[in-house]
């Protein structure tokens, strides 16, 4: 860096608001980190982990040089930390990343590597990671972590409305009279939505409805806070409905012009009375009917929702819950009406947007689709796999099987963020190959024959597409450290020698030269992408997609005129418990999630100044039940589940519902994972980490 | 704001038409005419406390703080009369005898723009502090607080809605301070830093921005910080 002093805009590599900030740079270090006032999605605002968490950036661990492992070729293989490591050239662990995958794929076919792309990577990394694999590999085995997080929302709002993404932008909070947040602690989560919430409450007189086990900060705001147990959500939003129906506050012109499917929806409703979800969620009644009076009689309401919702064994069916909601009562395609799941990644949209996922190309475009497959095959010089690939917990079940020989994970940590950890370690150990690419080395890498090392958002060039659809750049603001290089070039590097081990060319293939090409060519390729180019962004500070054509405004609100599966569909539900319920054994339900000061498996902010004020982890519990065991704040406790047992201290909290625990999963000394179970979603095949049974005792 | 004639007036010999509810000093933005502020923020609430921005009206007997006075039809309005200019130099000169400004860059430049007498009031009582560093991400160095409310507002109905931040003491002694003057990992704080980010002055700064500045290295910022969290945890 020529400058001593500089400011850098860039996007926040935390969550999924995408806040801008201005990096302020000194010695190629960042000392502080300012918000501009005048530009979305946050105005200035920022949260502790945008202000004060960027110095991850410059943490001693950072990975600096290629490494490969010692015992290379020893199976089973065992976590080693960095010293079971060698160095090595970028020359030689390519080639022989490049020599092991071709091995596999020779051997086996490409359907024998499953491959973990990133949602804190750029869409531009993520469209050449998943090019490589479907192009070069040969299969569709690619998935990222949004499968542990929205893919129930997604797969529940496909059936329902045809689409995915959240419906509105965050500042059209300003327009909605009733707010429904539930399953989303939204102030420890997306702390700066949640500010844009609390001024619509508090500055614009909007209602607020909070529906959640945990008595979350939101709930303060709220004019309804009701108190569901775990897991009870389909049967507490068909009430919502059922009540929604009986008292006539239904949209008909609505119903009429844009949905589809209430004469066989409106039977289902009848067994779903106030009265019943009392019993089963443990909410009166009379609350049950009055928040459904808010939202049924709102001029505008949003529903808001995070992890509660999606990670379930009946994950699909909460959101679609939440979509006949939206429909019935015409609360959406206007202006701040909608469905919105609040993302959690940084780039988790847009890793889905760049085609991160099994069964699409980048915007969403079906690899099933022979006519769409046509295009990519002759785009991209090579054939493709017609048959959707393994999702993320299936490519592990393979890999037990054996069906998957390697892995190649980009700057993920599923050994932190996968369900049962004991058995995903297991299966880790029997793997012939894996391959890891990241900034740090962390649970996931100790696995690893090769370590590539890459730079840090602060380093480099590319775009972040935020919760509500915008994308925004990135841009290098400091010295990446050592030999780091940027995640497109490693995987272009790699992807020429594997094609070169292969003996396969590709006609236009992996020959970028910046991050702005590539974004080119997916766009090319991906028609509400096709207006944007990384100019536009620079001028316009970001741009909401859809955006086809270079003079289309972009879409901060989806929905207005219809939806993307033709009209909306009301579908029935019914009720299924979670899969495993609180016995005498294991009495306590768990419940895992975030809390404000960390960052997922805690790869960022553990290495960060964040963890001095937030640095180990607490399992809260409901004053009654920290009564029964005999323990206080403070004391230690294991908590135990049928998959394993970790060691934690305790927070003695009302926030948390009696009968219920809750515990961070950020904390790899007490890592939440190792108890949670693998029972996953029929649908979306995601786990359910917020329903499992587990017993708390004294240590 | 019911009533949608646009308002005329005239800012320093220009005319302009607004909406109705404009204040002066938007107003006159929209001739590019930029009124010094010192309490007002975009992100904040206009409260008319530092009195920086006060304009002359026509047939007004006292000088008006433009953020909050509303545009009247034809009211003629000068941005830097004689006397507004002896008003903004005199609020800096007893700003300057009261508070540390020297990093206080905004400030800075207006000292300097109305040649403010920095030896105005030389037997003045300067605020006096001892930095406050409680918390790993900001220090808190009130004998450079203006008192302008600014990081108030931000933690309160301005952006945060956390109220972890509100005033205390009287007359000199008043100052910015916590319930109880409390440590801020023991309030309601989030240390979301958006008061940082709202400060005019640098009475609350970044702690590696201040650490820095007093002369220490990345590296020996990471000691401190590590012995401090041992410190914390022992306690």
């Amino acid at each position: 860096m020529a400058e001593t002093q500089n400011t850098v805009r860039s996007t926040c590599p935390y969550c999924g608001v995408g806040c801008q900030v201005d990096l302020q740079v000194r010695e190629d270090h960042i000392v502080r980190v300012d918000a501009p006032f005048d530009v979305a999605p946050n105005f200035g605002r920022l949260c502790s982990k945008g202000r004060y968490g960027m110095d991850f950036v410059h943490h001693p661990s950072r990975l600096t040089y290629p490494l490969i492992r010692k015992d290379l070729g020893s199976l089973p293989r065992k976590p080693v930390g960095l010293n079971g490591f060698r160095r090595a050239s970028w020359d030689e662990a390519l080639e022989l990343a490049a020599a092991k995958l071709a091995g596999i794929i020779k051997e086996h076919g490409g359907n024998a590597l499953g491959s973990f792309c990133s949602a804190k990577a750029t869409n531009e990394d993520n469209y050449i990671f998943q090019k490589f694999i479907r192009g070069v590999v040969g299969t569709n085995n690619v998935d990222h972590c949004s499968r542990l997080c929205h893919a129930a929302s997604v797969a529940g709002l496909q059936i329902t409305i045809g689409s995915s993404a959240m419906s509105n932008s965050i500042a059209e909070m300003k327009d909605l009279d009733v707010l429904l947040i539930t399953g989303s602690n939204t102030s420890e989560t997306h702390p700066v939505i949640s500010t844009f919430m609390r001024e619509a409450i508090v500055k614009n007189g909007a209602r607020l409805i909070v529906i959640d086990p945990r008595q979350i900060e939101m709930s303060q705001f709220a004019e309804h806070y009701l108190q569901l147990k775990s897991g009870t959500d389909v049967v507490m939003f068909q009430a919502l409905a059922h009540v929604i129906v009986k008292e006539g506050l239904i949209d008909e012109v609505f119903i009429q012009q844009r949905v589809e499917g209430l004469e066989d929806y409106l039977p289902s409703l009848e067994e779903f009375t106030p009265e019943y979800a009392e019993d089963i969620c443990g909410v009166p009644a009379e609350q049950i009917r009055q928040a459904a009076r808010l939202y049924g009689n709102a001029k505008a309401a949003a529903i808001y929702w995070g992890m509660g919702i999606s990670q379930s064994v009946h994950g699909t069916d909460n959101a679609i819950s939440l979509a006949n909601l939206a429909l019935l009562t015409g609360n959406i395609g206007r202006p701040g009406t909608g469905l919105n799941p609040l993302r959690g990644q940084n780039n988790v949209q847009g890793t889905s947007d760049s085609g991160g996922l099994p069964d699409v190309f980048p915007g969403y475009q079906l690899v099933s689709d022979p006519a769409i497959r046509e295009k990519f095959e002759k785009h991209w010089g090579t054939s493709l796999d017609p048959e959707p690939g393994l999702t993320t917990m299936e490519m592990v079940d393979a890999a037990e099987s054996g069906a998957i020989k390697g892995y190649f994970v980009m700057g993920e940590n599923p050994m932190m963020s996968e369900p049962d950890l004991i058995h995903a370690r297991h299966v880790m150990e029997g793997l012939e190959f894996v391959l890891y690419q990241d900034i740090f080395m962390n649970e996931t890498g100790e696995y690893a024959d090769i370590i590539l090392p890459a730079v840090s958002f602060a380093e480099r060039d590319g775009s972040f597409t935020n919760s509500d659809r915008r994308v925004q750049l990135i841009r290098p603001a400091v010295t990446s450290p050592g030999e780091a290089r940027p995640d497109w070039e490693i995987l272009q590097d790699l992807a020429r020698r594997v094609e070169e081990k292969l003996e396969v060319k590709h006609s236009i293939g992996f020959d970028f030269e910046t991050p702005a090409q590539i974004w080119d060519e997916m766009a090319e390729l991906t028609p509400p992408f096709q207006g944007i180019t990384h100019e536009r962004i620079q001028k316009e500070n970001g741009v909401h997609w859809p955006c086809p054509t270079p003079d289309h405004p972009g879409t901060p609100y989806l929905f207005a005129e219809s939806f993307p599966r033709g009209k909306g569909a009301l579908t029935p539900l019914s009720y299924r418990p979670s899969q495993e319920l609180p016995d005498d054994e294991y009495p306590l339900i768990l419940s895992t999630g975030r809390v404000l000061y960390h960052w997922h498996g805690g790869t960022m902010t553990r290495r960060s100044k964040l963890d001095d004020i937030y640095p180990e982890a607490l399992v809260e519990i409901h004053p009654a039940d920290a009564q029964k065991i005999g323990i206080y704040t403070g004391d230690w406790v294991k908590v135990r589940s049928r998959r394993g047992e970790i060691e934690v201290k305790t927070l003695v909290t009302e926030r948390s519902a009696p009968g219920m625990v809750f515990l961070p999963f950020h904390f790899v000394e007490a890592a939440a994972n190792v108890l949670t179970q693998d029972a996953r979603d029929p649908q979306a095949k995601i786990p359910d980490y917020k329903v499992c049974a587990v017993v708390v005792e004294k240590r | 704001m019911s009533d949608k004639t646009p308002i005329k007036l005239v800012i320093d010999g220009k005319t302009c038409q607004v909406p109705a509810g404009t204040t002066i000093l938007e107003a006159a933005r929209s001739l590019d005419i930029h009124i010094p502020v010192i309490c007002l923020h975009d992100a904040t609430t206009a409260e008319g406390l530092c009195r920086q921005c006060v304009v002359e009206i026509d047939g007004w007997g006292r000088l008006a703080p433009s953020c909050i006075t509303e545009v009247a039809e034809d009211m003629v309005v000068q941005t830097e009369s004689e006397r507004v200019v002896r008003s903004r130099r005199t609020i800096l000169e007893m700003l300057n005898a009261s508070v540390d400004l020297s990093q206080a860059e905004g400030l800075q430049n207006q000292i300097q723009r109305y040649k403010a007498d920095l030896e105005r009031f030389p037997g003045a009582k300067k605020r006096q502090h001892e930095v406050l560093d409680d918390n790993p991400f900001y220090v808190r160095d009130y004998s450079q607080c203006i008192l302008c409310w600014r990081c108030v507002q931000a933690c309160a109905d301005d952006i945060q809605y956390t109220y972890a931040l509100g005033l205390g003491g009287r007359g000199h002694d008043s100052k910015i301070t916590t319930f109880f003057e409390n440590p801020m990992p023991e309030t309601t704080c989030v240390f979301c830093g958006n008061c940082v980010g709202v400060c005019p002055t640098n009475a609350l700064q970044d702690k590696t921005e201040y650490l820095l500045e007093k002369g220490l290295q990345h590296d020996q910022i990471r000691a401190r910080r590590r012995q401090e969290r041992k410190d914390q945890r022992s306690k």
